[in-house]
């Protein structure tokens, strides 16, 4: 069963990264939600064992291969989204999709903070505000994403 | 949802430890990798590594838009690439008539500053490269190039379209190189009007159509319509390439500097096809060595930006009056103080900018003479 559930985990993700790297216009691209962190969240909720925090950590790494300004960034910031999401899971996973949505909210901006602080240190600072819009478009689309990921899980099992 | 509850009896720490202890483990792992990456740059190789690993799957996600291409070009009527053929020959022709006149112009020009023979055009070796992956928003601005290390690629190299200056190597794989923008937030670009002369820096607005000159003095020379060409100070582009065009010069008199932007001449977004250049090394107007320009991205080291003082003919008639007094009593083309690209950024400066990058004229002619 864990098996069975990994290679979909793996699968999902792998779905999830060609999403965030798929060229998109820059309109789509500033609203573009962070899919391989919801996907992550997903997984780590819902079948905290399958991935756990292996998962969290090298999507992160995958994150700042192509997009990072510096190896470890992502990483630091998923594997601490992971990390809560799996200490919470029962919790989060027994609340209605609003309130799911909400809770997708806060660890997507927590993720973002993570970022922003550490570019900053890096030397990298992106102010601009836009940069925030994804935690917003991230938290709509949680209830079809999560709706989507459990069909799939269902349908398999 | 619930149908993942399989396997939820079992306790969570299991092997590995707790996930508290193992998430310990893998922030430390995080944080010592962005020092390394940011502090010691020892982690190049793994980045080389991860990035040709990553490859296939921008290339993967790069194919429909390629497929789609290719289909549409592969359909396209007889009339269509008749009339492109008649339009790139006459094209072609126009381009030889001005090769020519160039070449006249240069060998006049060597003859009148005396040199035996006229240099050689600075770039040495073009390489075309497509675009596998585009990255264009407000935050980040970067190509994906199919060429990499195994082409000759380093980092740090420009890259320029038929139309102007795009950017420069950033991460270079083994088969693939990172570029970022000159329009990239991050990104600046030391360049010289060519109507006057002035030397500023284009920072990159965020957009693919406008470059930001925010360090240009209220008063300053500068109107919409202005070319802006490398200055050739940065150590990574060569001097004179055309960069921008002026488009707005905003002066507001509460406000000590002009608010001046300008339009990329190159087209970033309509691209699917760059050039990456080598430039001869020991050209006069070729940036300095790679080994300096690498660190040099964003923060430079004062010790590596000076280059020796190459004769430029724009530079030499406001200083030829003093000429004589110029040249140091050590009669060596000594290289210039870390002033010259310090002086740059700071605006009103531009005379002692001038008169210091003229100051060994007669003194550096000689190494100038033998190409």
């Amino acid at each position: 069963m864990i098996r069975d559930s990994r290679t979909r985990l793996l699968l999902s993700a792998l779905v999830a990264l060609i999403l965030t790297v798929l060229p998109l216009p820059w309109w789509l691209d500033v609203a573009r939600p962070a899919f391989l962190v919801l996907t992550v969240i997903y997984w780590s909720v819902n079948a905290p064992r399958a991935g756990g925090l292996a998962i969290g950590f090298f999507a992160g790494l995958m994150l700042d291969v192509f997009q990072g300004p510096v190896l470890g960034e992502h990483a630091l910031a998923l594997s601490l989204i992971t990390y809560i999401a799996v200490r919470e899971h029962q919790r989060i996973r027994s609340k209605p999709a609003i309130q799911q949505a909400l809770i997708v909210l806060a660890a997507l901006v927590m993720y973002e903070v993570v970022l922003f602080m550490i570019d900053g240190w890096t030397g990298h600072p992106v102010t601009s505000p836009l940069r925030w819009v994804h935690t917003l478009s991230g938290a709509l689309i949680w209830p079809a994403a999560a709706a989507i990921l459990s069909y799939g899980a269902g349908h398999h099992a | 949802m619930a149908a993942f509850g399989t396997g939820a009896d079992r306790p969570l720490g299991g092997r590995g430890g707790s996930p508290g202890f193992r998430f310990t483990l893998y922030a430390l792992l995080s944080v010592i990798m962005m020092y390394l990456d940011q502090r010691a740059h020892y982690l190049e190789q793994v980045r080389y590594v991860l990035q040709a690993a990553a490859y296939p799957l921008q290339l993967a996600v790069n194919s429909p838009p390629a497929a789609w291409r290719w289909l549409k070009e592969s359909l396209q009527s007889r009339e269509t690439l008749q009339a492109e053929n008649t339009r790139l020959r006459a094209g072609a022709r126009d381009l030889e008539l001005r090769t020519m006149r160039y070449e006249a112009l240069a060998r006049e020009n060597g003859e009148l500053r005396g040199l035996r023979e006229a240099l050689p055009p600075v770039a040495d070796r073009w390489l075309p490269a497509e675009i596998v992956n585009i990255q264009l928003n407000t935050l980040r601005q970067r190509l994906l190039l199919n060429r990499g290390a195994a082409n000759g690629v380093f980092k740090g190299q420009a890259v320029l379209d038929d139309k102007g200056l795009i950017g420069q190597t950033t991460h270079v794989g083994p088969w693939s190189a990172e570029v970022i923008l000159i329009t990239d937030p991050e990104h600046a670009v030391p360049v010289r009007v060519e109507r006057t002369g002035l030397r500023t820096i284009a920072v990159g607005a965020g957009d693919t159509t406008s470059l930001a000159l925010p360090y240009l003095p209220g008063n300053a020379d500068i109107r919409s319509g202005d070319l802006l060409v490398t200055s050739g100070l940065d150590g990574v582009f060569p001097e004179g390439y055309p960069v921008a065009r002026v488009t707005e010069v905003h002066r507001d008199a509460v406000q000590p500097l002009a608010q001046v932007r300008a339009a990329p001449l190159a087209h970033v977004d309509s691209d699917s096809e760059v050039m990456l250049v080598w430039f001869r090394a020991d050209h006069p107007a070729a940036p300095a060595p790679a080994e300096s320009a690498a660190g040099g991205l964003k923060s430079g080291n004062p010790a590596m930006q000076p280059q020796p003082a190459a004769p430029k003919s724009h530079a030499t008639p406001q200083a030829a009056p003093h000429e004589p007094a110029a040249p140091p009593p050590h009669g060596e083309p000594a290289p210039l103080p870390a002033q010259q690209t310090a002086a740059a950024e700071k605006p009103g400066e531009r005379q002692s900018v001038q008169a210091a990058e003229a100051v060994p004229p007669a003194a550096a002619a000689p190494p100038q003479g033998q190409p």
